[in-house]
């Protein structure tokens, strides 16, 4: 055992000694040796992969022919078809129906109104669960109408409505046939790994050009971010259910088709639902992307008020996504936990409560509302704004603080970002190659090892290595923050039930309000630079590490620690020698979701202004260069699956030595 | 039958001549103000002109790729200094036609606010500006003076002006337009140093009192020959060129839609009258549609005769 650690010991320290002596030392190296390559990879090998992808997507667009007609026949064909239901979901939740065009366009009929749509939602959280989950999401929705944010607000519904059950049921299906043909996992796992980790800016000219410019390319886009986790959900709630059940099922004599509809995913459904719960919360972040390539909606209000420095604005636009996505959070798990109902007997009427009271409110408020308006649409009047306050305490906070901002941001800046930087971008491509290769090695294995060097390789002959090192640079930093300032939090949120409630609430609301709107404050704050970017991305990154903290020592045994207690042990030495060696797979499972959200983040953090990946995928999409996007997309995501994989890894070794 | 035909005839006369198709054009709306004013400006006159027309929104380079196939059709606002080389690459194809100048002139420059000039008694001209980068240091940039820059996807060369005048500026890029403008409304708030890159038109000179910094007038030939200008071995040793701000469509809208076209043409609009209508929106609260309606009644004369 003591060897063993020596040998381990040595590595890493072997490891980094020789990358840190490289990495300082590489620019005297190339002048004493004369020889560039060591520095910069030479031009003439790099690969010629961007224009080949894009030159692979003209060739898609322009003249891709299956017999009887070309690929972007296809891909019309489908917006043509998703069209259709988003067409009437807006024309029933905001613009009404009409017929003809524009000036001898008549109204058929009007759009339900703003009670109708509240009732309704409070109707189908009591029937999900009971009247405070009613009441809670009455009050989210009371909010669109009295902030003014009502007719975004049920453009983004549109969207999520369509969004939502596409990904779902797309993902099951997609799961489905995964868990019954073990290739086929197989095959779809690299693409799931690269949905999910290619920045979605890198995808959204293709998507325009196949899909047409508007909402439904919008959609589309939405939706490939979103259905992965659905199919992931899938894979493994099936393969959950117990083998009593399925016996069941065949001593009943199902067939293949019964056997996976009346039994596998009804009894799976319960964990099906958290991955619903994940396409919502997933298709309320792509809000504001959305918006940029014509959603509409929310996303666009809070792009145009920031624009315009419209702080106030920004934040009541970017708070109304957050309702929504707590209200639609919630009602989905309480459907997840909703057992089965008995089923009521009587009239229509008794037997429908819901559905017909909705009806009712339906009904009653249309015809109502052609006689006051003020039932049809919420009066503009009686809408309020906190803009002005938000707008006054930004500025409150710049004039008295700055100074002492400047002050701690140089510390953080000297005694930390700038030495990691040099570190990161000091280090020449050829032994960054290796180093990631024996990294991966030490970690995960050969396989992977050669994998990392493999991906690490790609990116260093995409011409990419510099930009590479910066991310991994302001992401590591960041995910250091992140995981000294989340992990006690989840701690304290842990071991302190009514203060791990408000923190809860806080990192739910971090995580679906628009990175957009607090970038901006920051900025004023602190100024372009990547202080500025490491800030918006810790924030946004914070909330895995403190839920997966809080979640990990919540799972700890009971039994273990009431061990400890027995054996006379302080709370202080539950805490450090019990719950906390136990809970680190979790803990490491959420260093790993912060790593994949800083990562994400960091294409948003471009838009402040840094010169990593994320700047060059959005450089790409400012210039409509699909190759150089996808390219630099796929570094990005390489870095995220090298990642993944090794903190993976790591937990299960871990996991396995505590014997758990 | 022969009724039937008598009677659209007579319709269609009663009604003005109209070439054009009866489906709805579309122009695109970007997410700043002024391009959401010229656009609505443009589409409400269409509709005055009986025309049905249909808002969309899209990116400002990736529409080039709908007005191509035609899922776009009129662009509004395509500036010289930023689109100049994706609505080159888009009028190549032959699917895209240029519609000419919207009227409007963009500007593009270094600009300080008004207190500088305490600071600075020389401003605006370039050389007082440089004899006191100093007081634009910061932490991260001393003993350089800081020049926030556009996005570096807007071009423009400052890295290269800084280096061809010899300026004591260190160049730092905002990633948009919106972290641009957060950091000139942090600093005036406290009245901090500040130059950075702005434009117009737009709300910010007018919200802001500041002027643009002189340099050595802009020339081709200063940009492209270095031994023009100051430096002699140096291209890029003069200011920024200000250019017309296009208006762009689908090359089919002309077959499809002749009598809008010609009032598309037609549009065309003072920078100080946009700049007033952009300052209504952005700091007076107006909607776009109201201020456009307003414009609209008090010129009836000028856009009625885009039309004809």
């Amino acid at each position: 055992m003591r060897r063993w650690i020596t040998w381990s010991t040595g590595f890493w320290v072997g490891l980094f000694a020789v990358t840190w002596l490289l990495s300082s030392y590489s620019f005297q190296l190339y002048k004493a040796l004369d020889a560039r390559w060591i520095v910069r990879f030479p031009k003439a090998y790099e690969l010629p992969t961007e224009s080949r992808i894009s030159a692979l997507l003209d060739w898609l667009v322009d003249s891709a022919h299956f017999v009887f007609f070309t690929f972007r026949d296809l891909t019309r064909a489908i917006a043509a078809l998703i069209e259709i239901p988003y067409q009437f979901l807006r024309n029933l939740l905001i613009e009404g129906f009409q017929s003809g065009l524009g000036a001898e366009a008549v109204q058929i009929a009007p759009s339900l109104s703003w009670i109708a749509v509240i009732g309704v939602a409070v109707l189908i959280a009591h029937f999900a669960r009971d009247l405070s989950l009613g009441a809670l999401t009455g009050v989210c929705f009371l909010y669109l109408a009295v902030f003014g944010q009502w007719a975004s607000a049920m453009v983004t519904m549109a969207s999520v409505l369509i969004a939502v059950p596409i990904g779902a049921v797309g993902g099951l299906l997609l799961g489905i046939a995964a868990y019954r043909s073990p290739l086929f996992e197989k095959l779809l796992r690299p693409f799931l790994d690269l949905m999910q980790t290619v920045p979605v800016f890198a995808y959204l000219v293709p998507v325009l050009i196949l899909f047409g410019f508007g909402p439904v390319a919008a959609l589309v886009a939405t939706v490939i971010y979103a259905m992965p986790p659905m199919v992931r959900v899938t894979i493994v709630a099936l393969k959950a259910v117990p083998e009593e059940i399925k016996e069941a099922g065949r001593m009943v004599g199902c067939t293949r088709h019964q056997m996976m509809w009346k039994v596998l995913v009804p009894s799976a459904s319960p964990a099906l639902m958290v991955g619903v719960n994940q396409v919502i919360m997933l298709t309320l972040n792509m809000v504001i992307i959305a918006s940029m390539i014509g959603a509409g909606g929310l996303g666009f209000d809070v792009l145009a008020s920031l624009r315009r420095l419209d702080i106030g604005g920004g934040i009541e636009a970017g708070l109304a996504i957050v309702v929504m996505a707590i209200a639609l959070d919630r009602v989905s798990q309480a459907f997840a936990s909703r057992g089965v109902h008995e089923h009521r007997s009587g009239s229509y009427l008794k037997r429908h409560p819901w559905t017909s009271t909705s009806f009712a409110i339906i009904v009653g408020t249309l015809l109502l509302g052609q006689f006051i308006p003020a039932v049809q649409t919420y009066p503009k009047d009686l809408t309020i704004t906190t803009g002005p306050f938000w707008t006054a305490s930004i500025e409150w906070i710049n004039v008295n603080f700055f100074d002492a901002f400047e002050a701690i941001k140089l510390v953080v800046l000297q005694g930390l970002l700038l030495p990691v930087k040099k570190f990161f971008t000091g280090i020449p491509w050829a032994w960054g190659i290796i180093a990631t290769g024996l990294f991966a090695w030490k970690l995960a294995g050969w396989r992977m090892g050669l994998m990392a060097m493999l991906f690490m390789a790609f990116i260093s002959a995409s011409g990419l290595w510099g930009k590479t090192m910066v991310t991994i640079y302001l992401c590591g930093v960041s995910v250091f923050l992140a995981s000294l300032i989340g992990i006690p939090l989840g701690i304290w949120a842990a071991e302190r039930p009514r203060a791990g409630r408000v923190i809860l609430g806080l990192m739910d609301t971090l995580q679906t309000l628009p990175s957009f709107v607090y970038l901006i404050p920051v900025v004023m704050l602190f100024r372009v630079g990547d202080f500025s970017a490491m800030i918006a991305v810790v924030l946004y990154a914070l909330a895995p590490a403190v839920r997966y903290a809080a979640f990990g020592l919540r799972e700890v045994p009971a039994h273990l620690i009431e061990a400890g207690r027995m054996a006379g042990c302080t709370p202080r030495q539950i805490l450090f020698r019990i719950k906390l060696p136990l809970a680190t797979p979790h803990l490491l499972l959420g260093l790993n979701q912060t790593i994949m959200l800083a990562l994400s983040m960091l294409v948003i953090t471009a838009l402040v202004g840094t010169r990593d990946l994320g700047q060059e995928v959005y450089i790409a999409l400012t210039k409509a260069n699909a190759g150089q996007g996808i390219v630099a997309g796929l570094c990005v995501a390489f870095i995220a699956i090298i990642a993944d994989r090794v903190v993976h890894a790591a937990a299960d070794g871990q996991r396995r030595r505590l014997g758990l | 039958m022969k009724f039937l035909a008598a009677a659209s005839a007579l319709s269609l006369a009663a009604l003005p001549v109209m070439a054009d198709s009866a489906d709805p054009i579309k122009l695109t709306l970007h997410d700043w103000s002024g391009q959401l004013i010229t656009t609505t400006l443009m589409g409400e006159v269409l509709k005055a002109g009986g025309h049905n027309v249909e808002y969309v929104q899209a990116d400002y380079i990736a529409q080039f790729a709908g007005l191509e196939t035609g899922d776009l059709h009129v662009a509004m606002e395509i500036w010289e200094t930023t689109g100049r080389e994706a609505m080159d690459a888009a009028t190549g194809t032959g699917k895209v036609v240029n519609l000419g100048s919207t009227g409007m002139d963009a500007i593009e420059e270094w600009w300080f606010p008004s207190y500088m000039k305490d600071v600075c008694p020389g401003l605006p001209n370039w050389e007082a500006l440089n004899d006191c980068a100093s007081e634009f240091a910061t932490a991260e940039t001393a003993p350089m003076g800081r020049y926030l820059g556009g996005p570096v996807t807007w071009g423009g060369f400052d890295d290269e002006r800084v280096e061809a005048l010899e300026m004591d500026f260190e160049v730092v890029h905002a990633g948009t337009d919106a972290a641009l403008f957060a950091e000139l409304e942090s600093a005036y708030q406290r009245k901090a140093p500040i130059v950075l890159w702005i434009y117009s038109p737009h709300w910010a000179p007018a919200k802001y009192d500041g002027e643009f910094v002189e340099f050595p007038p802009y020339s081709v030939e200063c940009y492209n020959d270095p031994s023009v200008g100051i430096n002699p071995d140096a291209a890029y040793d003069c200011g920024k060129p200000t250019g017309p701000i296009w208006k762009v469509a689908h090359a089919g809208l002309q077959e499809s839609h002749p009598d809008a076209t010609k009032a598309i043409v037609n549009f065309n609009i003072s920078n100080a009258d946009m700049g007033a209508m952009v300052a209504e929106v952005d700091l007076n609260g107006k909607s776009v549609e109201e201020t456009v309606a307003a414009w609209m009644d008090a010129n009836q004369d000028t856009w009625k005769a885009w039309l004809n």
